[in-house]
C-alpha cells in the first residue's frame, strides 16, 4: 500500500460524511477515523506498511504497486468504473444527483454518467445496496476498475 | 488513476524546462503522448518521449498494472481486464485515456491497433495526432492485394501470383496455379505477423487449402479474401526501412535480414543483410523511397521481400516501427522512434540520403517467455533478472526482478542487440551476452540463441528463411 494511497483514503474521509474507513490488502490494513471536527488522523498502520516501504526512490518506482483496489470492509462492496471516462454525478451541470449517500439503490438503477468520446453512458448498478460512500468527484477522470460507490 | 506521484523519483524535468522543448527545427515538440501498448515496446517509446521532454501516460489493463513503463509514466490509466479485445485493442478505451489525460498524440507500438485504418482515423477525428502514416495509407498499403498493386505501378518486383483477390471459380484457380508453378502459398490479404498461409504442394490439395484459408481468414482478421503466390523454396527474408516526414522527404536506412524464422515468426535478426551489395541496398532503397512518395507515406515504415537468386520480390509493408528496430539504429545511429515522435510533431526529417551510413554489424535475438524445446509460453514471477551488458550490448526488455510475466499477451520478454565492427565480432559480442544473461522463474530461450550462434551455416551467413525449421524438424 503506498503513500498516494493513503492521501486518497485521507483526502476521501475528509470530504464524505465517514467516521471511519478500513481497507484491507492482502495481509495489510490501514483504517482512519475521524477525531472531533479537523483533519482526520492516520491511526497506527499495521505493521507490514512501514516494513514494505521501499528505500531507494529509483527503486520504489519499480516496487510493484498493491493488487487492483483495496477490499472493502466486511458487508460493503465496492461498485468499480467499467470504462474509462468523466465521471459525472448528475445527469447534466446543475441537476440533482443520480444518488446521494445514504439511498437505497436497486439493480439496474442509472448511478452516474461516464463520459467517453463525447458519449454519455449511463451506469446502471449491479447490485442492491445502501450507498455508504462516494468515491469520486464530480467531473473527475476514472479508469477502468475505479472504485466509484461503497455500497452495503 | 494514477495522480502524478507527490513525492516519486526525482523528474529532471520538474520545474525547469518550458513547457514546450524546441526542436532545432523551431517546431514545438508534442506536450503529451499516450502509448498504446505494453511490455518492451512501450518501455522504448517512453524513453524516447523522456528524451524529448515529452510527457507520457500509459494505458495499460488490469493484468499490466506492475508493467515497468507503467510504473516510470507520468501518468497511467487502466483501460480494461486482461483480454486484449476488452484493453489493447479497445479503441474507444484509448481515446477515452487520451481525452481524460490532455495527450496530444498516441503512439501505437507495433501489432495491436499499429496498423488499424479505423483507429488511425477515429484518433485523428477525436482531435489526437496519431504517430504514424495516415489513415487512407495505412488502408492501401495494409491490405497485401492493393499494397502489390502498388508495388508493381511502381517498379518494385512482387512475387508471381494472382494480382487480386482469388475468386469462387474452382477451375479459374486451378488454371492459375498451374500458371504459377507449384508449390504455391495461399496468403490472407489482411493477414500479418506470419498469419493466415498455407503452402500447397500438388494440386490434389489446392481447393480445400483456399477454403480452409478463406474460413482462418474470416475468423481471425474478419476478412476472407485471399490470394495466391510462387512459394519460394530457399529465399531470404530481407526488409528495407524508410522514414518520411510531412513534407515528402523520404530516406531509406538500409536493411535487414530477418531469415532466423520459426511458423514465420521471426527469432533473429540482423543489419546489414550478409553479402548483399551496396549498389544493391543503394537500387532497393531508391525503389522503396520512388513507391512510399508515390503514395504520399508518412512516419516509419519497412518494406518486405524474398531475396532468391539475386532477386527482390515484394511480399508485404509494415506501416509501422518493427520489433527489430534497434539493429537499424545501431548500425546508422539513427533513432528511429525520436524520428517518428520529431516527424508526428511536425519536423522536417533531420537526415538526408547521404547522411544514411551503415556501419558494423548489428544482431538482435528475440527473448520469448517459452519452453526451448516444445516453445509452449512460459509466464509466470521472474525471481532473477540480470541483463548483459559491455561494449556493443544493448538489451531492449521491461523485465525487472520480482516482475510477473502476465499469462494473457505475447511471449516476448525483450530484445538482445550486439553491435560491432564485423560480422563475427557482432557474434562473439552476442554469445558473451547471451552466456551473462540470468533468468530465473520462468523458461526462455536463451539457449536456442545460442545453440543457433554457435552453428557454423549462421556465422557463414545467408542462410534461407526455411532453415531454422529444418534444423529444429532434424532435431
Amino acid at each position: 500500500m503506498d503513500i498516494r494511497k493513503i492521501k486518497k483514503m485521507i483526502e476521501l474521509l475528509e470530504e464524505s460524511g465517514i467516521a471511519e474507513i478500513e481497507i484491507r490488502e492482502g495481509e495489510e490494513s490501514l483504517r482512519i477515523a475521524r477525531v472531533v471536527p479537523g483533519p482526520a488522523v492516520l491511526a497506527a498502520p499495521a505493521a507490514p506498511i512501514a516494513a514494505s516501504a521501499p528505500t531507494p526512490s529509483i527503486a520504489a518506482a519499480l516496487v510493484p504497486a498493491g493488487s487492483g483496489g483495496g477490499q472493502p470492509a466486511a458487508g460493503e462492496q465496492l461498485i468499480t468504473a467499467p470504462m474509462v471516462g468523466t465521471y459525472y454525478s448528475a445527469p447534466s451541470p446543475g441537476a440533482k444527483a443520480f444518488v446521494d449517500i445514504g439511498e437505497e439503490v436497486q439493480v439496474g438503477q442509472t448511478l452516474c454518467i461516464i463520459e467517453a468520446m463525447k458519449m454519455m453512458n449511463q451506469i446502471d448498478s449491479e447490485k442492491a445496496g445502501r450507498i455508504k460512500a462516494v468515491l469520486v468527484k464530480n467531473g473527475e477522470p476514472v479508469e477502468f476498475d475505479q472504485p466509484l460507490f461503497i455500497i452495503e | 488513476m494514477a495522480p502524478p506521484d507527490p513525492i516519486g523519483p526525482p523528474s529532471s524535468l520538474a520545474g525547469s524546462a518550458p513547457n514546450q522543448a524546441e526542436s532545432a527545427n523551431h517546431m514545438p515538440m508534442l506536450e503529451k503522448i499516450l502509448i498504446a501498448n505494453r511490455g518492451e515496446i512501450a518501455l522504448r517509446i517512453l524513453r524516447a518521449c523522456r528524451e524529448l521532454g515529452i510527457k507520457t501516460v500509459a494505458v495499460h489493463s488490469t493484468a499490466d498494472a506492475n508493467l515497468k513503463h507503467v510504473l516510470l509514466a507520468d501518468e497511467s490509466v487502466c483501460i480494461g481486464p486482461p483480454p486484449s479485445a476488452l484493453s489493447y485493442l479497445n479503441m474507444p478505451a484509448i481515446i477515452s485515456a487520451a481525452e481524460v489525460t490532455d495527450a496530444v498524440a498516441i503512439h501505437p507500438g507495433y501489432g495491436f491497433l499499429s496498423e488499424s485504418a479505423d483507429f488511425a482515423e477515429r484518433v485523428e477525428n477525436s482531435g489526437f495526432t496519431f504517430i504514424g502514416p495516415k489513415a487512407e495509407t495505412i488502408r492501401l498499403l495494409g491490405d497485401k492485394v492493393s499494397a502489390i498493386k502498388v508495388m508493381r505501378a511502381h517498379r518494385v518486383k512482387c512475387v508471381p501470383g494472382s494480382d487480386s483477390a482469388l475468386g469462387d471459380h474452382p477451375d479459374e484457380n486451378l488454371r492459375m496455379a498451374r500458371d504459377i508453378g507449384y508449390p504455391v502459398i495461399i496468403k490472407a490479404s489482411g493477414g500479418g505477423g506470419g498469419r493466415g498461409m498455407r503452402v500447397v504442394h500438388a494440386e490434389g490439395a489446392l481447393l480445400s487449402s483456399i477454403a480452409i484459408t478463406k474460413s482462418e481468414a474470416l475468423a481471425a482478421f474478419g476478412n476472407d479474401a485471399v490470394y495466391m503466390e510462387k512459394f519460394l523454396e530457399r529465399p531470404r527474408h530481407i526488409e528495407f526501412q524508410i522514414l518520411a516526414d510531412n513534407y515528402g522527404n523520404i530516406i531509406s536506412l538500409g536493411e535487414r535480414d530477418c531469415s532466423m524464422q520459426r511458423r514465420h515468426q521471426k527469432v533473429i535478426e540482423e543489419a546489414p543483410a550478409p553479402f548483399i551489395s551496396a549498389k544493391q541496398r543503394q537500387t532497393m532503397g531508391e525503389r522503396c523511397v520512388e513507391a512510399c512518395m508515390a503514395v504520399g507515406y508518412r512516419s516509419a515504415g519497412t518494406l518486405e521481400f524474398l531475396y532468391q537468386d539475386d532477386e527482390f520480390y515484394f511480399i508485404e509493408m509494415n506501416t509501422r516501427i518493427q520489433v527489430e528496430h534497434p539493429v537499424t539504429e545501431l548500425v546508422t545511429g539513427i533513432d528511429l522512434v525520436k524520428a517518428q515522435l520529431q516527424i508526428a510533431a511536425g519536423e522536417k526529417l533531420a537526415y538526408t540520403q547521404a547522411d544514411v551510413q551503415v556501419r558494423g554489424h548489428a544482431i538482435e535475438c528475440r527473448l520469448n517467455a517459452e519452453d526451448p524445446r516444445t516453445f509452449m509460453p512460459s509466464p509466470g514471477p521472474i525471481k532473477l533478472w540480470h541483463p548483459p551488458g559491455g561494449p556493443g550490448i544493448r538489451v531492449d526488455s521491461h523485465l525487472y526482478s520480482g516482475y510477473n510475466v502476465p499469462p494473457h499477451y505475447d511471449s516476448l520478454i525483450g530484445k538482445l542487440i550486439a553491435h560491432g565492427d564485423t560480422r563475427e565480432t557482432a557474434i562473439a559480442r552476442m554469445r558473451n551476452a547471451l552466456s551473462e544473461l540470468v533468468v530465473e522463474g520462468i523458461k526462455t530461450n536463451a539457449a536456442l540463441h545460442q545453440e543457433i550462434l554457435a552453428h557454423a551455416a549462421f556465422q557463414a551467413g545467408g542462410l534461407d528463411i526455411h532453415y531454422l525449421e529444418r534444423r529444429l524438424g532434424l532435431k
